[in-house]
């Protein structure tokens, strides 16, 4: 059985002036799920997500979120977010920060819940200067998750979390997806939506480029790399079969392939001087890459 | 939980927040008294007038201090949770909007409370000044609500300037702004120029109101200074609702 929709989004599109920043974007987001939005910086992620939680107005199109308008009370109410946020009032305690935030919602979760789901047994007593950038986001991801919310905004969320605390935190949220809530996590770690996502959404100059399981995305594009050394031009490769991007760098070319077979095949035969073959499969990174059109270099340096 | 509780809760941390910061909590609760005992109790002390000088000081240094929890707490407060993304945050949650700034409000009134008590203390116990209860009740309301009108120009500054600019912004604002109303030193010794400059700085329409209660102002029409008061906080408004708007995801935000 098909899960509901908790989120709608019927041609979306927001307009800041002359620029697009989300355009023509039709989504719909079931509840169980954990749903990652994938896209380089200024793809018109976090537009949309803040579209989702009413803190934008689309420019056109409507969006419908636990059957109601995005940041109408009702909906807030069964809402939880973690943003991005640097901090929080630093002379405040953890446990005073959670009251607070506890009490902005009608039903909220059991304090010892929230407690021992964020895992911040040892920091209640702690003021929140005195902790460590994990600490944080484990304060934040605690704060999010206080009201019992059906559905659960995640921008960034493992951001300083060490590689402990992410394993921890990613259980945390499949649990939590798994009792029915909805999740969408905004990303830039290609590695945590393969890991956490049900379900991946890839939006690029603000629509949508892909939209499947994270298997489903990389049956979708190239599944090879091929390296080698040769002196064949640029123009030429892109003719060969299935080829997707291609970069050089000195005498090596870097060249993505859905058909990585018949791409060696071809390129043996068309230079037979060809050295340093090297055959690799992609990964989701790389079927992101080639989504977005973007070269990986410039993905390590954002 | 009772929608009043969440009211209550921001008002409450929001208060315990400044108080556990002693680069707020100190300058603002004991610089005003501290200025009192200076000039009003030792400086004066042997002169004709004592009385009448603690006195006028109990106004002025009044309206000094219920100007500084309004810039310093709350303004300086909303820079820097603006800056943070704190504030988005408490906007995407479903606290209601209102509850944000009134707390801020409340906060600023009750340290406002806060240092008005501790001058008039000092002020009947130690400088001699007889105030008739009626008397001394609508000067302590006239300061406190008084401190609003410093609430919306510290909220003016704290949708505008980042973070870190926003102290020294508020500092550069705050004492050439005390001093230029009058706060300090009597309008009457200053050059005219200055005088005439005092009448569109707030808190010299305030330390009017405050100092009529007890005889000692220029003596205008309290209107004036009650419309100019008005005039200011809704101006100060307008600025920080336009000044909110410019953070795109702060655009559905209701300012007060």
């Amino acid at each position: 059985m098909q899960n509901p929709n908790i989120i709608e989004l019927s041609q979306v599109s927001k307009r800041y002036g002359a620029q697009l920043a989300v355009d023509d974007l039709s989504l719909a987001l079931r509840a169980g799920e954990v749903s990652a939005i994938l896209g380089p910086n200024g793809a018109g992620k976090t537009t949309s997500v803040h579209m989702m939680m009413g803190l934008l107005r689309p420019t056109e199109g409507a969006i419908t979120v636990l059957g109601g308008e995005p940041g109408n009370p009702q909906v807030r109410q069964r809402t939880g977010a973690m943003l991005q946020v640097s901090g929080l009032p630093e002379t405040l305690k953890v446990s005073e920060l959670l009251h607070l935030f506890q009490s902005y919602y009608r039903k909220p979760l059991q304090k010892d819940e929230v407690v021992e789901l964020a895992g911040i047994e040892k920091l209640m007593g702690r003021r929140f200067a005195h902790l460590s950038g994990g600490e944080k986001q484990r304060i934040m991801f605690a704060l999010s998750i206080c009201g019992d919310p059906e559905l659960l905004f995640l921008d960034e969320p493992t951001v300083g979390m060490d590689v402990g605390t992410r394993h921890r935190f990613w259980e945390v949220v499949r649990q939590l997806a798994s009792g029915g809530r909805a999740v969408v996590l905004t990303t830039h770690y290609l590695e945590e939506a393969d890991a956490l996502a049900d379900r991946v959404v890839v939006i690029n100059n603000g629509q949508l480029v892909a939209d499947g399981t994270p298997a489903e995305i990389k049956a979708e594009v190239p599944s090879g790399k091929v390296r080698c050394r040769t002196t064949l031009d640029t123009a030429r490769i892109s003719t060969l079969p299935g080829v997707g991007y291609v970069r050089r760098e000195g005498g090596m070319v870097t060249i993505s392939t859905s058909e990585p077979e018949d791409l060696v095949r071809a390129l043996l035969q068309a230079d037979a001087d060809l050295t340093e073959l090297e055959v690799s499969k992609a990964d989701l990174s790389q079927a992101f890459l080639h989504l977005t059109d973007q070269a990986p270099t410039k993905l390590e340096a954002a | 939980m009772g929608a009043a509780t969440v009211y209550l809760l921001e008002w409450r941390y929001e208060f315990i927040r400044l108080l556990r910061s002693p680069g707020f909590a100190i300058p603002s609760l004991t610089f005003p008294a501290a200025f009192y005992v200076l000039f009003a109790l030792v400086m004066s002390m042997g002169g004709g007038s004592r009385g009448g000088m603690a006195t006028y000081l109990l106004a002025s240094y009044g309206v000094f201090g219920v100007m500084g929890p309004g810039l310093f707490g709350f303004g300086v407060g909303v820079a820097i949770e603006r800056s943070q993304g704190l504030m988005l945050l408490k906007f995407a949650s479903p606290m209601p909007h209102r509850a944000y700034f009134l707390s801020k409000v409340l906060m600023s009134v009750t340290f406002s409370a806060l240092i008005v008590a501790s001058l008039f203390v000092l002020a009947t116990t130690f400088g001699g000044v007889t105030l008739e209860v009626g008397q001394g009740m609508l000067l302590a309301s006239i300061l406190l609500l008084g401190a609003v009108p410093f609430c919306a120009l510290g909220l003016a500054i704290g949708s505008w300037a980042n973070g870190q600019a926003a102290a020294p912004i508020v500092n550069l604002v705050y004492l050439p702004m005390a001093a230029l109303s009058g706060l300090w030193f009597p309008l009457r010794v200053m050059p005219e120029s200055l005088q005439t400059l005092a009448w569109v700085l707030p808190p010299f329409h305030l330390n009017q109101l405050a100092t009529k209660t007890i005889g000692m102002d220029d003596g205008h029409s309290i209107y004036i200074h009650i419309g100019a008061l008005i005039f200011y906080t809704a101006a100060f408004l307008w600025i920080a609702a336009v000044g909110l708007r410019r953070e795109k995801a702060l655009s559905t935000a209701q300012v007060a």
